[in-house]
């Protein structure tokens, strides 16, 4: 019974994980291929379509905003800009999370402690208000919200991967590798990065929510991504004002960004799940 | 306890000027002066504005003017709102703000800490399945997207409540936007209490209050409730830095006169001196309240004072 109970539990985990990523993917494929094949641009306004409700006719099939924009393919390059701040956010976690992470347990000792120190410092920091400092001290750039958003992205994962390197450092595989002769980075790099691919991979997929969460919050203040260009955030902020008579304006771009976020979200809870009851076996 | 407490005090201190330093560094990193209109003025009149707000001075003796200013709680004048110094503007707007903070981060503790045990009691049932889908929409939505919505169903549609600050009165306006500003963190909470009170109910200590016949309620109320609460607690700190920043949104969606949307204000009418003060405020709020969460860590924790 106990059996049959794990193995049900194990094949929905796997279940929640399949579907939410099957879902993100076709949301993917659907924002790159959607705005080759509509008609529309996501420039071209049209004055006798001002706020139309969705529409298969003239193939608005999300309206058209208060300029007759089609809101499809905006809405759509929106997601786009999500994706990509998604991307973004997992390799610079990645890169300087893991390395940093990694280095500073396998050092140990001072090393370690003066690296955890800044961490923690930076992380009592309020990092949001910084940014919006930044954006306002700098002009609005859509770069300056990556880099933002990277620096913020990396301390989770750094705090993770130090704590499974400190565990790691103890194998034997590793012991026998510093008794070859083969250097620190180079164990670092070899010997205990690739073992760090599972917590990485459930951390990075946790953390791209908050980066999605955070380009789309400095969009919705007007601080994010500038017109004519557009993203999910910036959407629904134009969307708000208009929810009364135009209720699709909100309604479209506010329940796609939420679909999105919970299908990370369930991936890295799925994925966790996953590795979690592989590693109790 | 004293030692533990002076020990924290001190860790708090570098990390607060550290954020002063970076914010005022950046602030005066911007390009342009904060009065350079395309009006053109004669250099005698400029110089004497600069004088006057010792923007001649070098950068060390004006950063060391500013830090004894925020030492006194002053954080010099507005250059957008001209009659009135940060102090003044962010002592109008802080009650407010903090007024709205307090209601959510209480309603957050109470709903989540609540439904966090029922589902934890009730671990794989399908009340515990249902409640945590519910934190994990409450989780994934913004707070943008969800303030609209509420004020769409509850003022737009039903019309019991007011849709803007101004349109109401008393509790009757602060209602949504705390709803709004609690809901993700009720699910954050929620979420937290059930990982860790399920954690604490598999201890050796429980199994042994059980085995002297001590009911479920007994249980939670004296043995389980105060370790499960520790993970909770420290996610204070972070709570309070998720509901100022959420307050921002929120203040803006509902017109609500508070620090958030004077933050914004200030920032896109490029106020410097108001931006920093408001950065420098927040930046003492978080880190004054992630000592006190050390603090009380270590009341309730006598194994953490000893490290």
């Amino acid at each position: 019974m106990s059996m049959f109970s794990r193995a049900f539990a194990h094949m929905r985990t796997s279940r929640t994980v399949m579907f939410s990523g099957g879902l993100l993917v076709a949301i993917a494929i659907i924002a790159i291929i959607g705005p080759w094949i509509s008609p529309h641009s996501y420039l071209t306004t049209d004055f006798d379509n001002l706020v139309h409700a969705p529409t298969l006719r003239s193939m608005n099939v999300f309206g058209t905003d208060d300029l007759g924009r089609d809101l499809f393919v905006r809405t759509m390059l929106g997601v786009q800009v999500t994706l990509v701040v998604a991307i973004v956010a997992s390799v610079v976690s990645l890169v300087i999370g893991v390395l940093y992470g990694a280095t500073a347990g396998y050092i140990g000792g001072r090393v370690d402690a003066v690296m955890m120190r800044l961490v923690d410092t930076l992380y009592a920091t309020p990092f949001i208000f910084f940014v919006i400092l930044l954006l306002v001290v700098f002009e609005r750039n859509f770069l300056l919200i990556f880099v933002a958003i990277g620096a913020i992205n990396w301390l989770d994962m750094a705090r993770i991967v130090r704590g499974q390197t400190l565990s790691l450092r103890e194998r034997e595989f590793v012991e026998s590798a510093k008794l070859i002769g083969v250097s620190t980075p180079r164990i670092i790099l070899r010997h205990i990065a690739p073992n760090l691919i599972g917590v990485v991979i459930v951390y990075v997929t946790l953390t791209i929510p908050q980066a999605i969460l955070i380009e789309s919050f400095l969009s919705f203040l007007g601080l994010g991504i500038q017109e004519p260009q557009t993203s999910l955030g910036k959407l629904v902020s134009t969307g708000v004002p208009k929810m009364g008579n135009a209720l699709w304006m909100l309604l479209i771009p506010a329940t796609l960004l939420a679909t999105i976020l919970l299908c990370f979200n369930f991936l890295g809870d799925g994925l966790r799940d996953l590795f979690d009851s592989r590693q109790s076996r | 306890m004293l030692r533990y407490a002076l020990r924290r005090l001190l860790g708090a201190v570098p990390t607060l000027f550290l954020v002063i330093v970076l914010a005022f560094l950046l602030v005066h990193a911007a390009p342009g002066g904060p009065f350079d209109d395309q009006r053109v003025l004669p250099p005698e009149i400029e110089a004497n504005i600069a004088a006057a707000y010792h923007l001649d001075e070098p950068l060390v003796m004006q950063f060391l003017r500013y830090i004894g200013g925020v030492l006194r709680g002053d954080f010099g004048p507005s250059f957008s709102y001209r009659d009135y110094t940060v102090s003044e503007l962010i002592g109008r707007s802080f009650p407010i703000s903090l007024q709205l903070g307090a209601l959510a981060t209480l309603l957050a503790a109470i709903v989540g800490v609540g439904t966090g045990v029922v589902a934890a009691l009730r671990q794989n049932s399908a009340l515990d399945k249902v409640v945590m889908g519910f934190a994990m929409t409450g989780i994934s939505i913004p707070v943008f997207v969800i303030a609209p919505l509420l004020v769409l169903l509850f003022a737009v549609k039903l019309q019991w409540l007011p849709a803007s600050w101004t349109g109401g009165q008393g509790a009757s306006r602060l209602l949504l936007p705390v709803i709004s500003l609690a809901l993700p963190q009720i699910a954050y909470v929620a979420r937290l209490t059930r990982a860790s009170l399920i954690d604490v109910l598999s201890s050796d200590f429980i199994r042994t209050a059980r085995a002297q016949g001590l009911g479920t309620v007994a249980i939670i109320r004296y043995h389980a409730l105060k370790p499960a609460m520790l993970p909770v607690l420290s996610y204070l700190g972070p709570a309070v830095a998720a509901v100022l920043t959420g307050s921002v949104v929120v203040e803006e969606i509902f017109g609500i006169p508070g620090l958030g949307q004077l933050f914004v204000r200030g920032s896109l009418n490029r106020d410097y001196t108001l931006v920093l003060g408001v950065v420098v405020f927040y930046a003492s709020l978080i880190v004054l309240f992630n000592l006190v969460v050390d603090l009380l860590y270590g009341v309730i924790d006598p194994r953490i004072r000893q490290r």
